[in-house]
């Protein structure tokens, strides 16, 4: 456990305040590679802020993150390496508007990894054809039902083969029919053995993929450990009323 | 809609303006119109006289949009920054440049310039650089706004995919912006072509000054600037329907805002 090579994300009491507000309170999480983890929680709880942390979309004030072993600093270069290993899906796919499905996938390989148009644009086929949907790479984003555009926001983060994958709620912007075609996708890739940081309420979903449970409440890291203890005994009242509250219909 | 479009509009202005030529040279009213008359010579010296002004206000008004467009992108990226100092800047430039009316900035770049800076800019260089200078502050206003508007998903998404705050701003929030800011962006172009007018005092020979210097050996000022406004009329119709052009070519498929 000492080896920190083998942890693809550590955070060690990491704080952070919006204002007054004290958003995150010491948040300790460990994760290693190849693992899965799904925080949960209630709305206001800090779970996406966690998340949009390791990328420093937002910055944390207090403590220490690690990805890949790598500390993030307010180093440009710093951020810019961490980055580089980690990819991210937000709630409302945020995809280029104004570009083309395949030019979506193309411009981060393109611009920031080097690559020719040829080699992006096969490696942008490749992956569509991971998410199911290469015959839609010619279309706008627009043209695309919401689990379609969310599934190219998959690729397109995939496209920059990152070692960790984080989901910002992937499926909370989406019509329930949709749901599944974009959790059948991340549960595919979480088969693979990809490293990924999963926020969601969807616990069909976190029993299946995940490994280790996160549970947050008020900005605090309330349980977490083995999905099927967390499930069947969870050890603490806030988070079995919330089990409830979420699993009763 | 559909049967106003912008070129229906051009034909019917196009049209209004034979109409009002030819009635009045036909006409025995009080107009002395023959003095504008594509049918007599005198008439034909006189509008190619007044038409060859179309180069100088056109080509002035496109200079000043190029460099106003630069130096309003330039002058509206620190305003959207979160450094107070920079956003500064931009406040402090905006507000003072766009408080100088446009008359007192062409007199006092051509007649203070020479006098601080010992740089003496001819008439059609005086009245690009004034009408660019005062143009800017508009153009950052435009700029900051387009850009503003683009959700903050955009630039984190970019981020994600390793993009730099150039190259996010480069292929990915401008691209954007400049689609939404385009009839504004037009809209102010054509309020320049307009407002260009007003470097006729310092000399320049644009479709203003000729019409004055028309009406100092013609005395007929209602018909002379009657053809002036026209000449404004059908330049401003034919920009507004260009960009109207650009905004569908630009569109691309984009239809989801």
């Amino acid at each position: 456990m000492t080896d920190t090579s083998e942890n693809a994300v550590q955070m060690i009491d990491v704080s952070k305040w919006f204002g007054d507000f004290q958003v995150l309170k010491k948040i300790n999480l460990t994760v290693k590679t190849g693992e899965r983890v799904v925080i949960c929680g209630p709305s206001g709880s800090g779970k996406s802020t966690v998340v949009r942390c390791i990328n420093r979309l937002e910055k944390h004030q207090q403590g220490i993150i690690r990805v890949d072993g790598k500390e993030l600093t307010n180093k440009r270069k710093s951020v810019a390496e961490i980055r580089a290993e980690v990819g991210m899906v937000f709630q409302q796919f945020n995809l280029f508007p104004h570009l083309s499905v395949l030019e979506n996938l193309t411009l981060g390989p393109i611009k920031t990894r080097g690559l020719n148009k040829e080699e992006a644009e096969s490696r942008a086929m490749e992956y569509l054809h991971r998410v199911h949907i290469p015959e839609q790479a010619d279309k706008r984003p627009s043209q695309l039902s919401g689990g379609q555009q969310q599934r190219v926001a998959i690729a397109r983060s995939l496209c920059m083969e990152p070692k960790i994958m984080l989901f910002d709620e992937p499926t909370s912007a989406l019509d329930p029919e949709m749901i599944s075609e974009v959790l059948d996708v991340i549960l595919e890739l979480a088969e693979e053995g990809m490293t990924m940081i999963v926020v969601t309420h969807e616990m069909g979903f976190a029993r299946k993929a995940a490994n280790q449970m996160v549970f947050m409440d008020e900005g605090e890291i309330v349980e977490s450990g083995d999905p099927i203890q967390f499930f069947e005994a969870p050890k603490t009242d806030r988070c079995k009323q919330f089990l409830n509250q979420i699993l009763s219909h | 809609m559909r049967l106003l479009t912008n070129k229906t509009l051009v034909r019917i202005s196009l049209l209004l303006t034979l109409v009002l030529l030819l009635g009045a040279c036909g006409g025995d009213s009080k107009l002395k119109w023959y003095v504008v008359s594509p049918w007599t010579e005198q008439g034909q010296i006189n509008l190619k006289f007044l038409i060859l002004g179309t180069w100088n206000t056109l080509s002035m008004s496109f200079l000043a949009l190029l460099i106003s467009v630069v130096v309003g992108l330039l002058i509206a990226i620190p305003g959207i920054a979160s450094n107070k100092p920079l956003r500064f800047t931009n406040v402090f430039y905006v507000e003072i440049v766009r408080s100088i009316p446009l008359l007192p900035l062409i007199l006092w770049v051509y007649y203070g310039l020479p006098e601080i800076a010992g740089v003496q800019l001819d008439f059609f260089w005086a009245g690009v650089f004034a009408l660019a200078l005062s143009d800017s502050a508009f153009e950052a206003e435009i700029f900051r706004a387009g850009i503003q508007s683009i959700p903050r998903g955009q630039s984190e998404a970019a981020s994600t995919i390793g993009l730099n705050y150039f190259q996010n701003m480069r292929y990915v929030v401008l691209p954007q912006a400049i689609r939404r800011i385009l009839p504004a962006l037009g809209n102010q172009f054509a309020y320049m072509v307009k407002m260009s007018a007003l470097v006729s005092v310092i000399g320049l020979q644009e479709l203003t000054r000729r019409a004055n210097e028309l009406i100092v050996t013609e005395y007929r000022a209602l018909e002379i600037y009657t053809v002036l406004i026209i000449e404004y009329l059908v330049i401003i119709l034919i920009i507004g329907q260009g960009v109207r052009w650009l905004e569908r070519k630009m569109d691309g498929g984009e239809n989801n805002r």
